[in-house]
């Protein structure tokens, strides 16, 4: 904790974030293209047919788009209980990429979904939880922008993300169980070959670093117009 | 590398385009807010 | 009688009185009713399996309604400061305006629910369990809907953004409600669906008064 509130001093944020950045910049674009190379040297699925090099930008955009909701409900909670200054502007700094990856996933997904059942939306249990997700994300970025006062709307927001990831693992298992009342489809059952590994965790790998690395360049933005901001009310930096 | 997706291209491709456009425009977006904050930022300090 | 029963009368005869709010969400979920059919044509066994859900996500519409002004009057003429002052905790005075707004809305929906699964051809067991579904289940639209309109009140048009924050949270009920009443079509046993939406409800009246009464606090600037 103590560790989290010597950051939360937005001299050190940048400078911490300013010196890590170009490694995770360079980690990214590595896995990234080892994953790419990877995935366009496997041989093809015998289920799924060539269908499967799917999988290698669809299960990473659908972990960044869970992983970026639970990294805005940890920045609430934070801002919520422990009254962390630097948490707010993280949170509302991740949400746009959040709902970008769950588009990404929707859209991969029913790109997925027409070789494998014939039409892009069957209302597979995944991809509807994914749907309700890209709303949850909507609602919260609507409600930053809906309320004027800054600190409110970030203490709104706060409440509301917690409710949302409260309520995540619930819609999670209705949608799961209004599935198999309904005897949905599936695209991904069952394992994955050990040969598709590889390329799959260097491209979950080389999402979640896109995303660590966009998030804090938008965080120190976000400082930065800060500062901007005081400056022209004419305060300090 | 195998490129030849048979059949299946017609979505692979479009998958792989739409996910190449989302993470460079996301990247491209960012990139260039900061770099406005940051020009904002120096232009206002000069002034000072 | 104890502060919890005075602001619960207070706001149930407030809504009966303010453009009859208990009027309008009939009038609306009747009218959801009767637009559907008009949409997907007259076909009996067709509008029988849709009961569930058309009537489920018209009574939640209609629940929605009245959400935005739960908070909303109270804040604006300053009754809401006040009554945060008062003896009675936040928590309860949202539970109590939860339990108003139910009374004025989900109650009478879910006894009105009978007569509209009769436009949809729906058959006497399934409409009972639609009848105990919405019984059920209204209760957390009015919770959750409580959680959204304590976060936007501030909001002149906040009733843009609230159906926007709540309906996600509400699909597991619209899920089980509806579902009860799709499982005794088919044959199945409805029963598992209304526990689970029985937990759910119990979950969200219980816990959502304190997550609208810390929004409540925040917007009163404390």
């Amino acid at each position: 904790m103590q560790f989290l509130f010597r950051y939360a001093n937005p001299h050190n944020f940048m400078r911490l974030s300013g010196a890590v950045l170009p490694f995770f910049a360079l980690a990214t674009v590595l896995c990234l293209a080892a994953g790419l190379y990877l995935g366009f040297s496997v041989p093809p699925d015998y289920q799924q047919g060539t269908t499967i090099a799917l999988l290698f930008i669809h299960v990473p955009a659908d972990v960044v788009a869970e992983a970026a909701y639970g990294a805005i409900a940890l920045c609430s909670l934070l801002s919520l209980v422990w009254r962390h200054p630097l948490s707010d502007t993280a949170a509302r700094a991740a949400a746009p990429f959040g709902a970008l990856f769950t588009a990404l996933g929707l859209i991969t997904g029913a790109l997925w979904g027409k070789p494998m059942w014939g039409t892009y939306w069957v209302w597979d249990a995944r991809l509807t939880s994914f749907l309700l997700l890209l709303f949850l994300y909507l609602g919260y970025m609507a409600l930053w922008n809906a309320i004027e006062d800054e600190t409110r709307a970030a203490r709104a927001a706060a409440i509301l993300a917690l409710v949302g990831v409260v309520n995540i693992p619930i819609i999670k298992f209705s949608v799961d169980w209004w599935s198999t009342l309904h005897q949905g489809e599936s695209i991904i059952s069952g394992k994955i070959a050990p040969v598709y590994l590889w390329p799959l965790l260097l491209m979950m790998t080389g999402y979640m670093l896109l995303f660590a690395t966009l998030w804090l360049i938008r965080i120190r933005t976000a400082i930065m117009e800060r500062r901007a901001r005081n400056l022209m009310q004419g305060g300090p930096a | 590398m195998n490129f030849d997706m048979g059949a299946y291209g017609v979505y692979i491709w479009p998958a792989y385009g739409v996910s190449a456009l989302a993470i460079i425009g996301a990247t491209v977006w960012t990139v260039a807010g900061w770099r406005r904050a940051k020009a904002k930022l120096a232009a206002l300090e000069k002034k000072k | 009688m104890s502060p919890f029963a005075i602001l619960l009368l207070r706001d149930t005869k407030l809504a009966a009185r303010s453009g009859g709010s208990a009027a309008l969400a009939l009038s609306f979920f009747a009218l959801v009713a009767t637009l559907v059919p008009l949409g997907i044509g007259p076909d009996l066994r067709l509008l029988a399996r849709v009961a569930g859900g058309v009537l489920w996500v018209g009574a939640v519409l209609s629940a929605l309604l009245s959400l935005d002004r739960l908070f909303q009057g109270d804040f604006e003429d300053g009754s809401l400061d006040l009554i945060a002052l008062s003896p009675l905790p936040l928590e309860l005075t949202s539970l109590a305006k939860i339990a108003a707004h139910w009374l004025s809305t989900g109650l009478p929906l879910t006894l009105l629910s009978p007569l509209l699964a009769l436009l949809f051809n729906l058959p006497g067991p399934a409409t009972g369990f639609l009848f105990v579904s919405l019984l059920i289940g209204t209760p957390a639209v009015s919770a959750i809907g409580a959680i959204g309109a304590s976060l936007t009140l501030s909001l002149k048009r906040g009733g843009l953004i609230l159906p926007l924050i709540i309906l996600p949270l509400l699909s597991p009920v619209v899920i089980f409600g509806a579902g009860a009443v799709s499982a005794t079509l088919d044959g199945l046993d409805g029963t598992g669906a209304l526990e689970l939406l029985a937990a759910f409800s119990f979950a969200a009246v219980l816990l959502s008064p304190f997550a609208a009464a810390a929004s409540v606090r925040l917007n009163l600037g404390s």
